[in-house]
């Protein structure tokens, strides 16, 4: 690799290349609308979990842990075979599009989230639960307590599946198709232009992607803690 | 300003309550009534905090009825609090503890505020009131968690072993708290293993022992000359279980 490459990513960068910055605003809001709607089925259905009492509740458990290893060529996949035009959702006319795309980064994190948030609420519902009942709440009640109680690790929950959805490849690209300035993220856009030889543009992006990925861990990290010690 | 009267007496006959093939309660069978503090008595395991669990409403007996003014157990929910050995406190700060409680009672937003605010002036923890909860000192902790249960006007206040895990001073403290509930007409139903503080804050003892009420007796009488031999036993030091 020739050393151009470096100079030519960070010249891209600097000069605020079009073609780049449409790549990046692309990638991040697939993944993190994807990370919203995870968090917003997510985070009752984990603490629905954790609260309820149901026959096969501990298959459902295992179901959602084991989906957290789901390979995302996979998810993407089933999400392509479900928004083929002869799939059950084909006339929708979605494959293809940054709404696929969401689609299959949100069954890559729903797992996550849903799973995590389980634990998390678990744990502090076994430390709250009599204090909590003995105040008049049901367990339905209890739940918003126990989430915001619980904000501090369900950031983490967050984090990774935030982390999850922007590192992969597989999903978006089977459902995204990888199209210039429609569908082209920053992953599948790295693993295109490593293959075509633009290492310049895969390096810029790959950088881009590293830095995006630091600045926001260490915002929430950061923010985290300091809300952490305002609240105890 | 608790309202009129209207849950008490409390009465518990033939209690059991099991676990696995273990009997941890049986037959007990008592009366409390309004304006005295009642201080259940006797060595570790003996039932004591399963006996306010139960009264609670936290748990549910095996067998034998907990009847609130002839109603049965739920009907009188609400109407009385409990105070746990560790204090359970929310991740928020101390006034938030106060709303949070009180926001279960389904009150309006400004009677939560203006109730939490008397509540914390009322134990001494107006200044504490924005800090988080979780850092106070582990007497502030037990005399938020008082707060928190005078916020709720409750007719009767549970407390289980409220100041085991507290120094003198914050013992003190918390003893006052327990008396300001009862001069303003709480029902005080507390457990301790501390025989100077069951001398202190008493009007009668019930004692158990390993799962059954030995007895029921005035304060005063307990101390000088207690019924039963397990309890004279107890009183001298040489019944730890």
């Amino acid at each position: 690799m020739d050393g151009g490459a470096f100079t030519t990513a960070f010249h891209l960068i600097v000069s605020l290349d079009p073609t780049l910055g449409g790549i990046v605003a692309l990638s991040l809001r697939v993944t993190l609308t994807a990370v919203l709607v995870s968090c917003l089925i997510g985070l009752p259905v984990g603490a629905a979990l954790a609260m309820g009492r149901f026959p096969g509740r501990s298959f459902v458990v295992v179901f959602f842990n084991a989906l957290m290893g789901l390979p995302p060529v996979v998810a993407g996949l089933v999400v392509y075979l479900m928004l083929s035009r002869s799939g059950p959702l084909g006339d929708l006319g979605l494959l293809f599009t940054p709404t696929a795309m969401i689609v299959a980064q949100t069954a890559l994190i729903l797992p996550i989230v849903v799973s995590l948030t389980r634990q998390v609420v678990e744990d502090l519902w076994k430390e709250y639960e009599e204090q909590l009942r003995s105040l008049g709440a049901t367990s339905m009640r209890a739940i918003p307590t126990l989430l915001w109680d619980g904000r501090f690790s369900l950031l983490t929950a967050v984090l990774a599946g935030f982390g999850r959805a922007s590192a992969e490849v597989g999903a978006v690209l089977i459902v995204g198709g990888n199209i210039a300035g429609h569908t082209r993220t920053m992953t599948t856009a790295i693993a295109l232009e490593t293959a075509r030889g633009d290492l310049a543009l895969a390096l810029g992006l790959g950088i881009i992607l590293l830095a995006i990925t630091l600045v926001l861990n260490a915002g929430a990290f950061f923010t985290g803690r300091l809300a952490q010690r305002a609240s105890g | 300003m608790h309202g009129p009267l209207t849950i008490l007496p409390l009465r518990v006959s033939g209690l059991g309550f099991v676990k696995g093939d273990k009997s941890l309660l049986d037959g007990v069978s008592f009366d409390l009534r309004h304006g005295e503090r009642s201080v259940i008595l006797g060595p570790n395991g003996a039932g004591k905090s399963l006996t306010l669990r139960l009264c609670h409403g936290l748990l549910k007996p095996n067998s034998g009825r907990i009847d609130w003014n002839g109603q049965a157990a739920a009907e009188g929910r609400r109407s009385h609090a409990m105070v746990f050995q560790r204090p359970v406190l929310l991740r928020r700060s101390a006034a938030a503890n106060l709303t949070h409680a009180l926001s279960l009672l389904d009150l309006p937003r400004r009677e939560r505020k203006e109730r939490a605010r008397a509540a914390l002036e009322r134990f001494g923890l107006t200044e504490l009131a924005d800090r988080p909860a979780r850092v106070l000192s582990g007497g502030e902790q037990q005399r938020l968690a008082l707060a928190r249960a005078w916020a709720l006007r409750p007719q009767v206040l549970f407390l289980d072993e409220p100041t085991a895990a507290l120094d003198p001073a914050a013992t003190k403290a918390i003893e006052d708290a327990i008396q300001t509930f009862h001069r303003e007409g709480v029902k005080i139903v507390m457990t301790t293993h501390d025989l100077g503080q069951a001398k202190r804050i008493a009007d009668e003892v019930l004692f158990l022992h390993q799962g059954r009420l030995l007895e029921q007796t005035p304060a005063e009488e307990f101390f000088k000359a207690p019924r039963s031999p397990e309890a004279a036993a107890f009183l001298t030091g040489d019944l730890l279980w």
